[in-house]
């Protein structure tokens, strides 16, 4: 049994948050996300959770990850300069192993930009924007349906990899409306419990440790510094630092192919359109109105870890085209993989692509 | 139980230089603590970064030692996540009056129920002895070698002006009086600021004239000013010192609060 409503994007994000257990929302106001917090304020008392408006974006990141060590899903959003704020915490919870969300609803930048217009500039900040070595999961919605199940299958990835994960909205999935069919219930897949007796910081074969929950009697130190498998500071022993941070990262490398989330349309075309975000959207429309032409689509739903072996099935490609509402961002992630050209479509500004934007670029390069 | 079955043994030594007051600070907190009753696992000490930010660590209980100066943002997510939990906050003057300032302040106002103990060494001791601003006019750091040219913050009255429930200051010399005013800060629901003054040798008394350790020790001792002492003086209309602090029990009230667990 589902029901349907008609939602605006945010809207639909925090519902999803709220369908998976979120309990605590901390956030800032920042267009254009701002509803996502107003939402929480709203509903989440009313379910027993927390909504906490916090003095910043620092603390906001501060604040989630906080409660998360008391064993709750916890959630943040927010737009580019805030997005910028979250990066000292959001290396803090990478280093840490610490589940939590954070969404990022695009707005354009840099500095303060365009902050009712939409765009996608945020994107390697995502994967890099922290200072040291990490990795990170990122989600992209195309529709408001997807503004609802990314948001529950963020909380199920960053549970399951003990990782901050990102859903990298932007301002016109977040702002428009759609009609949207919300299921009874969400799977959830929750963080796998510290064993008692086991070593705090010690990853079992999977690359990731048990969480031990403030409050179990585990004692269980929590730092930023290297640390050891107790979870005691380490930060001047080389090789410790190196595996750490290798396991840091290899735990959310090596799984790209478990959490891939792509659908590969027509592989066999010679021109393969590759999108993510509100950008899927016209090229869906390029698609529809071009039904003769011999077009193939890698739409992607989770950017990082990138999905390099999606762009395998497209054996016939000429060509990649790669429209994104930044300069060409993931089109360069696109090239390290491929051989043939990747043609990148920027668009600044904060409007959509057009169809015929796409078709001109389908035209130069046949 | 005493304030030693706290402690990480297997965690010892510890990185606190010879004559560091930090030690004696949470010596006395554990004690409060202790005293409290309270269950090491419904315990939280949270910390953010420079030399008071490393005793969690070294406390057998759950501990987040998080970002410089946002350790109060971390708690404050705690606390409210759940409410079972009790939190204590070990900070700096660094920590929380420069880089952590605007989360100092906005736990205040919020009045949440934590318990923050402030190691005020004056200077950042971690990085090597930079002026902080708590740094007294004239007084040496590597950072300011003509001496401190700007006003120190009174972290104290800065706490009572932001709305925190509890407030008092003590010095490392005081070891009963800040065990006693730790307690009252656990015992008071709300935000509770206890600053200590503390010597750091190898940073600041090392710059400033303090040979020995015990020197620093007797200075803070000999310029404490009790605060019932100074109401006393300000009722007769005399004039306090300038190189006098006060110390004592500086605010205490029921203002709404945050975080309080309801019974």
């Amino acid at each position: 049994m589902t029901r349907t409503e008609f939602w605006q994007g945010n809207t639909a994000c925090a519902e999803g948050a709220l369908a998976a257990g979120c309990t605590f929302f901390g956030g800032y106001p920042i267009t254009p996300s701002t509803e996502i917090a107003e939402h929480m304020a709203a509903k989440l008392p009313k379910k027993g959770g927390v909504f906490i408006q916090m003095e910043d974006e620092i603390a906001s990141m501060a604040s989630i990850i906080g409660a998360s060590w008391t064993g709750a899903r916890t959630m943040t959003a927010t737009s580019g300069p805030g997005f910028s704020l979250m990066m000292e915490n959001i290396g803090f919870a990478a280093m840490t192993e610490t589940p939590c969300v954070v969404v990022n609803v695009q707005r354009g930048g840099p500095s303060t930009g365009q902050p009712t217009m939409s765009a996608q500039g945020d994107m390697m900040q995502a994967r890099f924007g922290s200072h040291g070595d990490y990795a990170i999961i990122a989600l992209c919605p195309s529709n408001v349906q997807e503004m609802y199940e990314l948001t529950v299958k963020a909380f199920n990835l960053a549970d399951q990899y003990r990782v901050p994960v990102f859903l990298m909205a932007d301002e016109t999935i977040g702002h428009m409306r759609e009609k949207i069919l919300i299921p009874d219930m969400v799977g959830r897949i929750n963080r796998k419990p510290l064993v008692p007796g086991t070593l705090p910081f010690k990853a079992d074969a999977d690359l990731i440790p048990g969480f031990g929950k403030f409050g179990t009697g585990q004692h269980v130190h929590v730092t930023g510094l290297t640390h050891d498998e107790r979870g005691y500071p380490c930060a001047t022993n080389p090789k410790l630092h190196f595996a750490l941070v290798q396991r840091l990262v290899d735990k959310i490398e090596n799984a790209r192919d478990d959490m891939a989330d792509y659908d590969i349309i027509n592989p066999d075309a010679s021109q393969v359109f590759i999108a993510y975000g509100a950008p899927v959207r016209t090229v869906q429309q390029v698609m529809h109105d071009n039904r003769d032409r011999d077009i193939g689509f890698l739409r992607i739903r989770l950017v990082w870890p990138f999905p390099e072996k999606a762009l395998a099935a497209f054996k016939k490609a000429r060509h990649f085209f790669v429209p994104e509402m930044n300069l060409g961002q993931i089109a360069r992630e696109i090239e390290r993989h491929v051989r043939v050209p990747v043609i990148s479509i920027p668009k600044l500004g904060g409007e959509l692509h057009t169809p015929a934007e796409l078709i001109a670029a389908l035209e130069v390069h046949p | 139980m005493s304030f030693e079955d706290w402690y990480r043994q297997d965690r010892l030594p510890h990185i606190y230089c010879a004559g560091c007051g930090n030690g004696t600070v949470i010596n006395c907190t554990l004690a409060a603590v202790d005293q409290m009753g309270w269950k090491k696992e419904d315990t939280v000490f949270v910390s953010g970064i420079g030399c008071s930010s490393r005793a969690p660590g070294y406390i057998l209980t759950d501990s987040l030692h998080t970002t410089h100066g946002r350790a109060l943002a971390f708690a404050t997510g705690v606390r409210l996540a759940n409410p079972d939990l009790k939190v204590v906050v070990f900070t700096g003057d660094g920590d929380l009056a420069a880089i952590g300032g605007n989360h100092f302040i906005h736990a205040c106002r919020r009045n949440i129920d934590l318990t923050v103990v402030c190691m005020n060494n004056q200077i950042y001791g971690m990085t090597g002895g930079q002026g902080s601003p708590t740094t007294p006019i004239g007084c040496l750091s590597s950072t300011t070698p003509y001496g401190c040219a700007e006003m120190p913050f009174d972290l104290c009255e800065l706490a009572t002006a932001a709305g925190a429930n509890y407030v008092s200051r003590w010095t490392s010399y005081h070891v009963k009086e800040l065990e006693k005013a730790v307690k009252a800060g656990l015992e008071t629901p709300g935000f509770s600021f206890i600053e200590v003054l503390v010597q750091c040798p190898t940073a600041f008394g090392r710059r400033n004239k303090f040979r020995q350790v015990a020197d620093h020790v007797e200075y803070l001792r000999t310029h404490s000013l009790l605060s019932v002492k100074r109401d006393r003086m300000l009722e007769k209309g005399e004039k306090i010192p300038e190189d006098m602090f006060v110390v004592g029990e500086l605010t205490r009230r029921n203002r709404p609060a945050l975080g309080v667990k309801r019974a």
